[in-house]
């Protein structure tokens, strides 16, 4: 990494081809996709994908939020209605959740470290191909399912996929089994990126990049690696038991035998549970980036977040059984879980308060990625609130597998997740693509999406209260849930229109955008110094850094962030 | 503070360390659950064979697989020291060493299946046994083909002095492959009876 004349070997090739063409060649560009170890061009095409899935996903939500708009519905049947729920929960988390993540961290890491490339780069190709491979077997059970008995189709067993209903008796055909296979090998690849984020965090930084002076962007995205990694074998372990069961009659699950269905549901949620910060990780990491540029002030608290992150990661791995409270455990085990859940508002409120720091008394510039984190914060905030009720037990005993749970969950994973995936986008497109998106369509798919996402599951708390139960296919009229259910899919069409302009945006803005130039934001990390959209090799001259926010001494010398050390 | 804000001497880890360490960290927690799941089950086996009936401490067999951790390391030195043959010697032993413990698991899941009728069907203990050091065995497998392929490199000569840290990256997976079966020693052959 010393000499910086010297561009890597898988530089050369194809891709140089197809810049020395002047007109655009359809299968250069595909074998360019297909063949190249590039951390930005992997990190573009795993947030693609996810987009894409996205929308699928989407609309399977928009089917049962049809569904369920009025009572006694059958928009749907009820088979499908199950598969529906069953690939919209799991494509979220694993093909959406997940690939945008590790893109995010794929594109932006190297450029934030002053690497010119991830640790492991071919490694990194065979992870982002593992993942769409481990997709479309997901996607092919809606033909492939039949199997040799008839029956089965996509997955219909929830994405929790509780014992004992997945076993080969209850689960007819191969439906479970594309999903099992598929959670498999998107797992692989999850674990492979995460291996190279933590390496190319600890092996590949440029000179003077310290530990305290890496962007909280990569801290966090270094603490959600470990978790991924921490994670994902479990559930990769139960998949395996859970195949043994199915295919060669093993006992694991099987209650009848002296198996246990309450260890599936252990397992699946010692996964499952840091998954979920594995998920927020990302929003975290976007937020401190977004919101010190666009308050013209450092983070407010920058060890505090170091710390407070990896508190919640190592809290996040003793919390799994609160999803568990009715499942009838003693009172220490839920008192136990009770109290760890609780301790995880403690570092995610000193988050809270730091962003709010930051902003405090910074001189706000209102831009589009700034307004979705406005919301991620308030929004989060919500989440959190939800989130400490349901770890009382008594309250999770009346609530659990309720809407209210529902409505928690996509606070969570909308309202912080996904906006700040909004934001991310606005913020980093200049980057990728040299061009800044349209401020007019944005702000309509912001207030939009807003609305919409407010009007969707704001009411399904109400809901939750009055006694719905997740999963229902339908309800009766007398029941008083008609109302709140109609709001709820009502608030879908705003989101869908939101995300239509969103998408209409992107497209439109990498057209006939305007240039965005190297730097749109005045911001301070290191994936500004370079152009937009960055060269293969990331930077000319490997960079050397001094302070926290290694742009604002290359503007400012006269007053360097590093005197004040 | 200012003349140190930059460490002149800039060394970090190398990312095949990193890398390798962080794989291990995954192949804990898949261990982990495995681990987890025999001890959960044991003596929860609604019909026999039980393992009290059917067990025994695979003495020779862990021996092998203990001291070829050993005999990696010397294979180790010699590379380091620069002498093929050393190297090459003690890579074989080591693989030898590997084999015998794969040919003894094999055996010992003949007897069990031929003539104990256990199978991974046949109650949760077969279920956890076969699962958890088939585990074990198939981490085997993978590190004694990656043992037989840096010997088919090295005897065409492909593997010199400055392979000496992807050579230690192979006996690190080595080592931790040895520490499992410790583990699963533990578990299933003195817990578990």
């Amino acid at each position: 990494m010393s000499t910086p004349t010297i561009t890597p070997d898988h530089t050369v090739g194809p891709t140089d081809l197809a810049a020395k063409k002047p007109s655009f060649s359809l299968s250069l560009w595909l074998q360019d996709l297909v063949f190249t170890v590039d951390h930005k061009k992997l990190g573009l095409m795993y947030i693609g994908s996810g987009l894409i899935f996205f929308v699928v996903s989407g609309l399977m939500a928009a089917a049962i939020r049809i569904q369920l708009a009025i009572p006694n519905n059958d928009f749907v049947h009820p088979d499908t209605y199950n598969r529906l729920f069953t690939m919209h929960g799991t494509a979220m988390v694993f093909f959406v959740g997940m690939p945008i993540i590790t893109g995010m961290a794929n594109y932006l890491v190297p450029l934030m470290v002053g690497a010119r490339d991830m640790a492991f780069p071919r490694l990194n190709a065979f992870g982002f191909w593992m993942f769409l491979f481990g997709t479309l077997l997901m996607y092919f059970s809606y033909v492939g399912g039949v199997g040799l008995t008839g029956t089965g189709s996509a997955p219909d067993v929830g994405w929790f996929a509780y014992a004992p209903l997945t076993s080969a008796a209850f689960s007819r055909g191969h439906s479970t089994d594309y999903w099992i296979l598929s959670l498999l090998v998107t797992g692989i690849g999850s674990i492979t990126a995460a291996i190279n984020v933590i390496a190319t965090v600890v092996s590949m930084r440029c000179k003077g990049m310290t530990l305290g002076r890496m962007p909280l962007f990569v801290w966090m995205m270094l603490v959600m690696s470990f978790l991924i990694i921490i994670a994902i074998s479990p559930l990769s372990a139960c998949q395996i038991m859970l195949l043994f069961d199915r295919f060669m009659g093993a006992k694991f699950f099987d209650t009848q035998a002296g198996g246990s269905a309450v260890l599936w549901q252990h397992f699946f949620w010692i996964f499952g549970h840091p998954e979920v910060y594995v998920l927020i990780m990302p929003a975290f990491a976007v937020a401190s980036e977004v919101i010190p540029v666009f308050s013209r002030k450092p983070i407010f608290g920058y060890s505090i977040m170091v710390a407070a992150s990896v508190m919640i990661g190592f809290i996040s791995l003793g919390v799994w059984a609160h999803h568990m409270f009715t499942v009838g455990m003693t009172s220490l085990g839920n008192t136990f879980f009770a109290i760890s859940t609780l301790l995880v508002a403690v570092p995610t409120g000193i988050k809270i308060f730091n962003w709010i720091g930051t902003m405090w008394g910074g001189k706000i510039r209102l831009e589009l990625p700034m307004l979705f984190c406005i919301a991620y914060l308030v929004q989060f905030l919500m989440a959190g609130l939800t989130g400490v009720m349901l770890a009382i037990v008594p309250f999770d005993w009346q609530l659990s597998d309720s809407y209210f749970v529902v409505a928690h969950f996509h606070y969570v994973l909308i309202g912080a997740l996904l906006f700040t995936i909004f934001a991310a986008v606005y913020y980093w497109f200049p980057k990728a693509f040299g061009k800044l998106m349209d401020v007019r369509m944005g702000l309509a798919h912001f207030w939009l999406f807003l609305i919409g996402f407010h009007l969707t599951f704001g009411p399904q708390h109400i809901l939750g209260f009055l006694g719905m139960p997740r999963r229902i296919y339908t309800y009766s009229e007398d029941r008083g849930w008609d109302l709140w259910n109609m709001v709820s899919t009502i608030g879908v069409l705003f989101q869908a229109l939101g995300v239509l302009i969103f998408v209409i945006n992107m497209a439109w803005s990498y057209w006939k955008g305007k240039d965005a130039g190297d730097d749109p934001w005045d911001a301070w990390t290191l994936e500004w110094a370079t152009t937009s959209p960055p060269p293969e090799y990331n930077f000319e001259k490997i960079p050397v850094v001094r302070s926290a926010r290694p742009l604002w001494d290359l503007k400012h010398p006269d007053d360097p962030d590093w005197k004040f050390d | 503070m200012s003349s140190e804000v930059v460490d002149p001497d800039w060394v970090l880890p190398s990312p095949r360390k990193v890398g390798l360490l962080t794989l291990i960290l995954a192949e804990c927690a898949l261990f982990i659950i495995f681990v987890i799941a025999y001890l959960f089950y044991i003596g929860k086996s609604l019909n026999g064979p039980y393992p009290s009936e059917v067990l025994s401490w695979p003495i020779t067999a862990s021996i092998a697989l203990l001291s070829s951790s050993i005999t990696i390391v010397f294979a180790e030195r010699a590379l380091k020291r620069g002498s093929d043959r050393g190297f090459q010697i003690w890579w074989g032993i080591t693989i030898l060493l590997a084999t015998y413990f794969l040919a003894f698991t094999a055996y010992e899941w003949y007897e069990l299946i031929y003539h104990h009728h256990l199978t991974i069907s046949t109650n949760v203990f077969g279920s956890t046994f076969y699962s958890l050091v088939g585990l074990h065995a198939s981490h085997v497998v993978v590190g004694l083909m990656v043992l037989m392929a840096v010997l088919l490199f090295s005897l065409f000569g492909k593997i010199q002095h400055r392979h000496h840290e992807h050579i230690e990256m192979v006996s690190w997976y080595w080592h931790f492959v040895d520490v499992v079966w410790i583990i699963v020693f533990a578990v299933v052959y003195v817990i578990g009876i």
